[in-house]
């Protein structure tokens, strides 16, 4: 049995008097792929902001590949982690943001081949084939020169996958990336994740309101609600059957409001 | 008294040696300034109070005294604790110093105004601190607040006559000095008017065309 990529170990994190995250304690197994579904406020964006360290824990313990997230040791003691250790522990990570995010003064290949150039010190020849490369795979290579401005929705978030992409991290998260696009250009983008999920065996977490994909795409659904885990297990499981009636009042809501499942 | 063209053509060059002068001090000013003003702004960021809450001070202090009286200081009284420096210096330090208290808010706002995403899109990309500020806040943050820094130098540059109170010889100062040479005012104080209303227009057009260039947000 191998270990887990990602243990998170009772973690808590409130904004103010609001608690979103309540002792939550979950594990990811490396390459898997993991949907992150539930109603608003639930705390699932927070549990990928944490692990991307946008946001701090309040308390508990979150280990990827065996190393802690937040803290390290310092002969027998854990003492919060530094920014030395973070940006060790950051480079495991990739993510993809709802509203892109791409740096609009730079080009399309610049986006993709600055941080690669910036943070590991690759040479600009290879960071550039590297991020044609990647470009093609999401289909937006012959873009490679054109600014963020100019793209549509599903172009610019096919460009911020590439972008992560070129960090190479071990473990991926996607925060309800389709959730700002047209309708129309969502597939253009989950395509894209389907193939990512196909040809590279990354850990991938993806929060969604997009219940067919998320259906298809995830090897297990967590379905979050007040900040803790109230059903998990194997999408058919939790889309066709769901035991908890937390859960089905959700799906219910979801599929009223036009979603497929 | 009688507007005398040739009184105008023989002082004509000495009024002129003091534009020269005032262009210079307002441009080094402005470079101190726009580099002031940066220092400001990022320092009163610091997530160490013992950095901003000084700085923050220091800047409210220099905001709320006159210029005039800062050069005094500059130039009258440093010399007592052993700092003596060339009038145009000392200028130049004033008019950098006072005006980047409010280049400061400039940069303040003009950084305020880039979305929270890019911080993080950064820090997604594992940049370090420096490399956020050069690489993605700082290119995006600038060209927006351009117009408004042009703005502070071109209301700095109205300002210099005050240098003549530490014996600058820039054009204010020239012109009193032949004014009260040849007991004439008329000529010389109109022509530091015209001189600097000109300016004034001149830089009055770069701004719209700044304006229209890096005015717009996010393009």
């Amino acid at each position: 049995m191998a270990e887990p990529i990602v243990r998170i170990d009772s973690i808590s994190k409130s904004f103010g008097a609001f608690k979103v995250l309540d002792g939550l304690s979950m594990q990811v197994m490396p390459g898997e792929k993991l949907a992150l579904i539930g109603p608003s406020g639930s705390g699932k964006t927070t549990i990928l902001r944490i692990l991307m360290t946008l946001e701090r824990i309040d308390s508990g313990h979150i280990e990827v590949e065996g190393e802690q997230l937040y803290h390290m040791s310092r002969g027998q003691a854990l003492v919060p982690a530094d920014e030395r250790h973070l940006t060790k522990m950051r480079q495991k990570i990739g993510m993809v943001f709802q509203l892109f995010n791409l740096f609009p003064h730079k080009c399309v290949l610049d986006n993709v081949t600055l941080a690669p150039m910036l943070t590991k010190g690759v040479p600009k020849a290879e960071a550039h084939k590297r991020a044609m490369e990647l470009l093609d795979m999401v289909g937006m290579a012959d873009k490679a020169r054109a600014m963020p401005a100019q793209l549509s929705g599903g172009q610019k978030q096919r460009v911020a996958i590439a972008r992560a992409l070129a960090l190479s991290p071990k473990i991926m998260l996607f925060d309800e990336v389709t959730s700002a696009l047209d309708p129309e250009l969502v597939e253009e983008v989950l395509n894209v994740m389907r193939r990512l999920a196909e040809e590279t065996d990354m850990t991938m977490l993806l929060v969604t309101h997009e219940m067919g994909f998320a259906h298809d795409f995830a090897d297990r659904v967590l379905f979050f609600d007040r900040g803790r885990i109230v059903e998990e297990g194997k999408p058919e499981d939790i889309f066709r059957n769901p035991k908890q009636e937390r859960t089905q009042s959700f799906l219910k809501k979801i599929i009223a409001a036009g979603h497929r499942v | 008294m009688e507007w005398d063209w040739d009184f105008v053509r023989q002082i004509m060059p000495t009024l002129l040696e003091g534009v020269k002068i005032t262009i210079l001090a307002t441009i080094l000013g402005s470079v101190l300034a726009a580099v002031v003003g940066l220092v400001i702004a990022l320092l009163r960021r610091s997530p160490n109070r013992l950095v901003s809450r000084p700085v923050a001070f220091i800047a409210e202090f220099i905001r709320g005294t006159p210029l005039l009286v800062q050069l005094y200081f500059i130039f009258y009284i440093l010399p007592d604790f052993g700092i003596l420096l060339p009038p145009l210096l000392a200028g130049v330090i004033g008019l950098g110093l006072h005006y980047g208290t409010y280049t400061a808010e400039v940069y303040r706002a003009g950084i305020d105004n880039v979305p929270r995403g890019q911080w993080e899109a950064a820090k997604a990309c594992n940049l370090d601190a420096r490399q956020t500020w050069m690489h993605i806040i700082l290119p995006q943050a600038i060209p927006p607040m351009i117009p408004a820094l042009a703005n502070y130098f071109i209301a700095m540059f109205k300002e210099t006559p005050l240098l003549s109170a530490i014996t600058v010889l820039e054009l204010m100062n020239q012109a009193k000095s032949v004014a009260n040479t040849y007991y004439r005012y008329i000529e010389p104080m109109t022509l530091v008017g015209v001189f600097f209303l000109v300016i004034s227009l001149f830089s009055v057009v770069l701004l719209r065309w700044l304006e229209r260039r890096y005015g717009r947000v996010g393009e």
